[in-house]
C-alpha cells in the first residue's frame, strides 16, 4: 500500500466515524445534551483555537507533558542501560520494578497531590512516573537484541566496555528506545490531562474539560476538549513516527539487491 | 610472533580445544582448516583475547594475551552483523582509528585511501545495506586494514559469498599479504581455499577436543593465480593431502 492510499483510507475512516456520530445525534437516538452532533463539537473545537485563554491552557499542558516525558527519558535510558548490561543490578531491582510497574498511575494522583500540592510539580512527577516504564523496558529489551558479533568486533579493535556500550549498544538500541518514547508520549498526554482533571485548579486542557462540565452546553465543550486531546495525540504520534523513519532508516530490512537475493541482516 | 602453548578450552563439560601448540612467525599467512564445529572459531577468539584461555597460554611477541592484544584486527564471516548499519561505509572503516586520537578529517582521508585499495572507491558515503555481500565484506576488510594491524584474524571471511566474489577476495587478501607482510590467521572449512591462500596449513581434528593433526607448509610461489595455481601439480597434491586429513581424520 502506498503512503497516499494509506492517507486516503485514514481520511475515509475518520469521515465515517464523524458521519456516524453526526447521524446518531441528529436522528435523536440520544438526547442532544448527552451527545451533541459531531459537527457542533468540531466547530466548537475549531473556535477554541482562536481563544487565547484556551491556547494558554494547551501551552501549560504541553509544557508539563514535555517536562515529564523528558524527565522520564533522562531517567529511563541510563537506568535501562545499567539494568541491561549489569546482570547483578538487574537481578537486585527486578522485584521492585515488577511491583511498581502494574500500579495504575492515575491511582497515584491523590497521593502525589497530597505530597506535592496540586501544581505543575505533581503533574510532571506523575507524567514522568507513568512514562518511565515503556522507555525503560524498551531500552532493556533493545540491549538484549544487540548483536554480540558487533560487540566482539569492536572489542577486538581494542575498544573498552564503556566505548562498546556507547558505540554499539546505544545506537543499536536507539530504535527500540524511540518506539518506547512514542508509547510514553501517549501515556504522558493521558496523565497530563487526567492529573489536571482530578487534581483541580489552575490552567490546562484538563482544567478546561473539568470546568466545562458545569456549564450550559457542557457536553459540547467537554467533547471539544477531548477532540483537542485526541488531535494533540495524533500530531505528536505522527511527528515521532516521521522522526523514527528518518533517523532509523538503517534499522529496516535492506531492499533486495537487483537480481541477487540478500542474506537477511538480522537472522 | 604468535605462540600458543598447549591451549585447551572447555565450555561447561564440552571439550572444544585440546592441547593446541602452535608458533606463527611474523608475516606468515596461516590457514586453519577443519570440519564444521571443530572449534576453529573458538581458537580464533582465544587468540583475539575475546575468550580467555583456560589452560595453556597465548603470547604475541612474547607478551601473554590476557585481554585483546594491541594492533589486532578481525574479519568475521557475518559482515552484515559485524558492520555497524547506522554508520556510513567511510565511518565504519574509520572506526578503529578513533582509538588513535586522529582528527575526523584525517580518519576519513585514511578510510577513503583504504577503501580505494580494496576496490571500493566512491562507496564511502553509502551505507552497508546498500552494498552487495561481497562489497560489504570488502568494507570489513578495509576496516581491519585501516589500523595497519600486525596480526589479522579472519574467521571464515568468504564463507557466505558466491564463488566468483570469493575468488576475487582471496586474491585481494593475497595482494594485501604480499604488500603489508601482516601475520594472518585465516580460518576456513574450504580445503582448496586453505591451500590457495596459505603459506602453511594446519588441520584440526573434528571435535570434541580438537587437536592439530596436520601441519603442512605450502611450497607454492608467492604470486598465485586462480587458474594456473589451482591447476599446478603441487596444489593438487597438497589439497589431496589436506583433504585426506580433514575427511579421514581418526576420531
Amino acid at each position: 500500500m502506498t503512503r497516499r492510499q494509506e492517507l486516503l483510507l485514514g481520511l475515509l475512516g475518520a469521515a465515517a466515524a464523524f458521519g456516524i456520530c453526526e447521524g446518531v445525534a441528529r436522528a435523536g437516538i440520544v438526547r442532544r445534551s448527552y451527545l451533541p452532533p459531531a459537527s457542533e463539537v468540531v466547530f466548537r473545537a475549531v473556535r477554541l483555537a482562536g481563544d487565547p485563554a484556551f491556547l494558554d491552557g494547551i501551552g501549560v499542558t504541553l509544557r508539563a507533558w514535555a517536562l515529564g516525558l523528558g524527565l522520564a527519558c533522562a531517567l529511563a535510558v541510563p537506568l535501562g542501560l545499567l539494568l541491561g548490561t549489569v546482570p547483578v543490578v538487574e537481578a537486585a531491582v527486578r522485584a521492585v520494578i515488577e511491583f511498581l510497574r502494574p500500579l495504575p498511575s492515575v491511582a497515584l494522583i491523590p497521593l502525589v497531590s497530597l505530597l506535592l500540592g496540586s501544581g505543575t510539580r505533581t503533574e510532571v512527577t506523575l507524567i514522568a512516573y507513568a512514562s518511565l516504564w515503556p522507555v525503560l523496558f524498551n531500552t532493556v529489551y533493545g540491549l538484549g537484541e544487540t548483536d554480540p558479533l558487533a560487540r566482539d568486533t569492536l572489542r577486538a579493535f581494542g575498544f573498552g566496555r564503556l566505548a562498546v556500550l556507547l558505540r554499539v549498544d546505544l545506537p543499536a538500541t536507539a530504535p527500540f528506545i524511540a518506539a518506547g518514547v512514542r508509547i510514553s508520549a501517549a501515556v504522558a498526554l493521558i496523565l497530563a490531562v487526567a492529573t489536571e482533571i482530578l487534581a483541580g485548579f489552575g490552567q490546562g486542557l484538563g482544567i478546561f474539560i473539568a470546568q466545562a462540565q458545569f456549564e450550559t452546553d457542557g457536553t459540547r465543550d467537554v467533547l471539544a476538549g477531548v477532540v483537542w486531546a485526541g488531535g494533540l495525540g495524533l500530531v505528536i504520534n505522527a511527528a515521532l513516527v516521521g522522526a523514527e523513519r528518518r533517523l532509523f532508516a538503517w534499522a529496516h530490512e535492506p531492499r533486495a539487491q537487483a537480481g541477487k537475493p540478500e542474506r537477511s541482516r538480522r537472522p | 610472533m604468535l605462540r600458543l602453548d598447549s591451549v585447551s578450552r572447555h565450555f561447561g563439560d564440552q571439550h572444544v580445544l585440546d592441547d593446541i601448540t602452535l608458533t606463527v612467525p611474523d608475516g606468515q599467512l596461516l590457514s586453519v582448516v577443519g570440519p564444521s564445529g571443530c572449534g576453529k572459531s573458538t581458537l580464533l577468539r582465544t587468540i583475539a583475547g575475546l575468550l580467555p584461555a583456560q589452560q595453556g597460554a597465548v603470547t604475541v611477541d612474547g607478551t601473554p594475551v590476557t585481554g585483546v592484544p594491541e594492533r589486532l584486527a578481525v574479519v568475521f564471516q557475518e559482515y552484515g552483523r559485524s558492520l555497524l548499519p547506522w554508520l556510513t561505509v567511510c565511518d565504519n572503516v574509520a572506526l578503529p582509528l578513533r582509538r588513535r586520537g586522529l582528527p575526523r578529517a584525517a580518519r576519513r582521508a585514511e578510510a577513503e585511501t583504504i577503501l580505494e585499495r580494496v576496490g571500493l572507491p566512491g562507496a564511502a558515503r553509502r551505507h552497508p545495506r546498500e552494498l552487495s555481500g561481497g562489497m560489504q565484506q570488502r568494507v570489513a576488510i578495509a576496516r581491519a586494514l585501516v589500523c595497519r594491524p600486525s596480526l589479522l584474524l579472519m574467521d571464515e571471511p568468504f564463507g557466505s559469498l558466491d564463488a566468483g566474489t570469493r575468488e576475487d577476495l582471496e586474491d585481494l587478501l593475497l595482494e594485501v599479504h604480499r604488500t603489508d607482510d601482516t601475520t594472518i590467521v585465516f580460518v576456513t572449512h574450504d580445503i582448496d581455499e586453505s591451500v590457495y591462500v596459505g603459506d602453511r596449513v594446519v588441520v584440526l581434528s573434528p571435535g570434541p577436543g580438537s587437536r592439530i593433526i596436520r601441519d603442512l607448509p605450502v611450497p607454492l610461489p608467492r604470486d598465485r593465480d586462480q587458474l594456473t595455481t589451482r591447476g599446478s601439480a603441487t596444489f593438487v597434491s597438497l589439497r589431496t593431502e589436506v583433504g585426506r586429513a580433514v575427511r579421514g581424520a581418526p576420531r
